[in-house]
């Protein structure tokens, strides 16, 4: 299916732009009118899959993300969060709920929000030369009719 | 982000404003802890009426405070809990610890 928009933003893995990349992926999902909490489970998803970037990604320094979302004929958003940072060993393990490595108060909770608040979720990533979490959510038909042109 | 701390006899308010992330929880943390280790209030109590956004950088931070509080043997209570963020609050389990959790309904 061919994407009827797509943007791509690129940002240093600073901290301070947590709450960039969750204003940047509502204001293009908007458009889609989504429902209050669609909207609110995409800035969450998109939230803690940066977060993992900063912390997880590049640990010792900072690195670049880069964010490209699209939206499809079908109310379909799909927004890949790429870096290319350390990488993951092992998926099944740091997708398990709780399992962290980040120390500092971090819940190990990432993966399963971005789980529970998307409707699909997939992750790629070799060592040393990243990672990319791609996320889905439908954008309900009611909000949608009327929308378009 | 905006931390108001209140200390009375009885219990310590903390009412927090804006989002809870990651960037922003170390300094709610660092306020919030400095103030309990100060006074070692018997209960603390964070209230999240005008926390617009929380992840689950949100959930350490409630974590954190809770061990924090179970040092000086106090007791944590969070209210103003709003269905959205009760959704995280569910997932993480949080909720079967022995913490007083008050939710608004919509």
């Amino acid at each position: 299916m061919k994407a009827v928009n797509e943007m791509k933003i690129t940002f240093p893995s600073l901290s301070c732009n947590e709450s960039l990349a969750r204003s940047a992926i509502a204001s293009f999902v908007s458009q889609l009118d989504p429902a209050v909490d669609e909207l609110i489970d995409i800035r969450t998803a998109v939230s803690e899959a940066v977060t993992n970037c900063i912390v997880h990604a590049y640990p010792d320094g900072i690195g670049m993300i880069t964010i490209i979302a699209k939206i499809f004929e079908d109310g379909r958003v799909q927004i890949k969060v790429k870096d290319k940072g350390i990488g993951i060993e092992d998926i099944k393990q740091a997708m398990e709920p709780l399992f962290t490595t980040g120390g500092e108060e971090r819940s190990g909770l990432g993966f399963s929000v971005m789980e529970s608040f998307t409707d699909r979720l997939h992750v790629t990533s070799a060592k040393g030369k990243g990672t990319t979490v791609t996320l889905e959510k439908y954008i309900s038909m009611q909000h949608r009719q009327g929308k378009r042109s | 982000m905006d931390v108001k701390i209140e200390n009375l006899p009885e219990v310590m308010f903390v009412r927090l404003s804006g989002e809870i992330d990651h960037h922003n929880a170390r300094q709610i943390r660092e306020q919030v802890d400095s103030a309990v280790e100060m006074h070692k209030p018997k209960k603390l109590c964070l209230d999240f009426k005008d926390v617009t956004f929380m992840d689950s950088s949100g959930i350490g931070f409630i974590m954190g405070r809770y061990k924090l509080i179970q040092l000086y043997e106090g007791s944590l209570e969070i209210i103003n809990i709003s269905d959205t963020i009760n959704r995280v609050i569910k997932l993480s389990g949080i909720d079967k610890l022995n913490i007083k959790i008050s939710v608004n309904q919509r």
